[in-house]
C-alpha cells in the first residue's frame, strides 16, 4: 500500500466519523517495500492540494523518514523543482507499506495489511 | 444466465477457483475491459487523476486505468476496493499498479472527504442489494455506501457505476439511494432492449468547475455520438389518457419496434394492423 493512499484513509469505524483523531491511522511494525515506479509530475502536482500535510509529515516521521518541510510546497514551486518533486514521489508512489498494522488513534482498532492489502472488514458490532 | 447475487454473498460466491474462473475467461475479460473503457468515457477524465475502484475484483478494470497514455490524460493512480479476499490474492498474482483494500462497500468507504477525483464500479453494486445478515438491511447498506462514495468525491467528482439489476425494483432502489445520498444520478443504457444491455449509474458529486456543464447525466453524455437522452424531469403533468393501453394500436406498433430491433422476425405494418374486427353475427 502507498503512502499517498494511507494519507486517505480513516478508520471505518461509525463512531470514529465525528472525530478527528480517526485520521490519520497511525503505521506500527510496519515492512516497507521500496518499488521503482515512473514519476508522474502531473498527478503529483494534481493530488499536491488534496494532502493533508501535517498528516503526511506524522506518517513520515512514523515510518522513519526524515523530516518534511513544516509548510506544504505551492504548485508552481513544485513544479519547478525536480528534487523536490522526486522526493515526494519517492515516498508517496515508490514507498510501499507491505505488512504491518495501522491503528486507528481514536477507538484504537488495528486494520492489519498483509502483502500490501489492508483488511478493512469490520466485525458487525462496530458498523 | 444465473445470479451469483441470488444463490451467496460475494466473499462467498467468489472463492479461489471461481476468482481464478473470472480472471482467466476471455469472455469475461473482454466485456469487463470495453465497460471500464465506456465508464473512463463517461468519466471524461483530463489529467492523471486518483480514482477510486469499487469492487476491483482481480483488478481487469483496474488495468485500464494505468494503461490509460499520457496524451490521453494518464496514467490514473488507482484504489480498489473488494469484499473477496481470493479475488484480490488474483490481483496480487496479476501484479496490478493499483493499492488494494479488503472492504465490504456496504460498510462504507474508508477514505477521509474529497479524496477521490472519480470512482468506478463495473459489475458490483448489484451485490448491495443482498443483505446476507438480519443486521443489515439492502437500503442501509446503500445509504452507507453512496453517503461514504459522497463524501470521498471531491466536489465536481464523478462516478460510473456499472451494474446489473436484477428488476426495475432494483434499479429504482439502486438509484433512489445514490440520489438521496446528494448525487445527481442518470442512467445510461447501451444497447436497450438487447440481451446485451449494459446500465451504467452516472453519479455527479455537487457541482461541477466547468461552468455549470456536467452537473448531471445529460451534461455527461452531452456532445457524445448516438445518445438519446430522455428526461422525464422535464416532460410536464401527463397529459389526460396517461400510459398506453394495452392492446391498443399504438401499443401494438411499439411492441412490434421493440421486437423488431431485438431482431425477431415481425410481420410488416399495414392499415389493418390494430383494427378492430367486425362485430359478427
Amino acid at each position: 500500500m502507498k503512502v499517498l493512499t494511507l494519507n486517505f484513509l480513516t478508520c471505518a469505524v461509525k463512531t470514529c466519523k465525528a472525530s478527528s483523531d480517526s485520521f490519520p491511522l497511525h503505521p506500527k511494525d510496519a515492512e516497507l517495500v521500496h518499488d521503482d515506479l515512473e514519476i508522474n509530475p502531473q498527478l503529483l502536482v494534481n493530488v499536491l492540494p488534496r494532502l493533508d500535510w501535517t498528516a503526511l509529515r506524522t506518517t513520515s516521521t512514523e515510518l522513519g523518514f526524515p523530516e518534511l518541510p513544516e509548510q506544504p510546497p505551492s504548485a508552481e514551486t513544485l513544479e519547478a523543482d525536480e528534487a523536490m518533486l522526486k522526493e515526494l514521489h519517492n515516498l508517496l508512489v515508490e514507498t510501499q507499506m507491505m505488512e504491518g498494522k495501522l491503528v486507528c488513534g481514536h477507538c484504537g482498532h488495528e486494520y492489519a495489511v498483509r502483502e500490501g492489502i489492508a483488511n478493512f472488514l469490520l466485525p458487525s458490532h462496530l458498523v | 444466465m444465473s445470479r451469483p447475487e441470488d444463490t451467496l454473498a460475494a466473499d462467498i460466491h467468489y472463492d479461489d477457483v471461481e476468482a481464478r474462473k473470472y480472471t482467466t475467461s476471455s469472455r469475461i475479460k473482454n466485456i469487463q475491459a470495453s465497460m471500464s473503457l465506456r465508464a473512463l468515457e463517461l468519466l471524461n477524465l483530463q489529467s492523471p487523476s486518483l480514482i477510486l475502484d469499487v469492487g476491483c475484483g482481480s483488478g481487469l478494470s483496474g488495468e485500464m486505468l494505468s494503461s490509460v497514455p499520457a496524451d490521453e490524460g494518464g496514467p490514473h493512480v488507482w484504489v480498489g476496493m473488494d469484499i473477496s479476499a481470493s479475488m484480490l490474492d488474483v490481483a496480487l498474482q496479476r501484479d496490478v499498479d493499483g493499492d488494494l483494500l479488503l472492504a465490504d462497500m456496504g460498510q462504507g468507504v474508508p477514505f477521509r472527504a474529497g479524496t477521490f477525483d472519480a470512482a468506478i464500479s463495473i459489475s458490483a453494486i448489484q451485490w448491495l442489494c443482498n443483505a446476507e445478515s438480519s443486521e443489515t438491511s439492502p437500503s442501509g447498506r446503500l445509504s452507507r455506501f453512496f453517503n461514504g462514495l459522497y463524501a470521498s468525491l471531491r466536489r465536481g467528482g464523478r462516478a460510473v457505476c456499472q451494474f446489473y439489476p436484477k428488476n426495475d425494483a432494483q434499479r429504482h432502489m439502486i438509484t433512489a439511494a445514490a440520489v438521496k445520498a446528494g448525487f445527481g444520478a442518470g442512467i445510461l443504457e447501451d444497447d436497450p432492449e438487447t440481451k446485451n444491455v449494459k446500465l451504467y449509474l452516472v453519479l455527479t458529486a455537487g457541482g461541477s468547475a466547468d461552468g455549470g456543464k456536467g452537473q448531471d447525466i445529460t451534461g455527461v453524455v452531452e456532445g457524445m455520438d448516438g445518445v438519446d437522452v430522455l428526461d422525464s424531469r422535464r416532460r410536464g403533468p401527463k397529459s389526460g389518457k396517461g400510459e398506453i393501453k394495452k392492446g391498443s394500436k399504438i401499443w401494438i406498433l411499439k411492441k412490434k419496434e421493440q421486437m423488431e430491433r431485438k431482431g425477431k422476425i415481425v410481420k410488416a405494418t399495414s392499415k389493418y394492423t390494430g383494427r378492430k374486427r367486425r362485430v359478427q353475427f
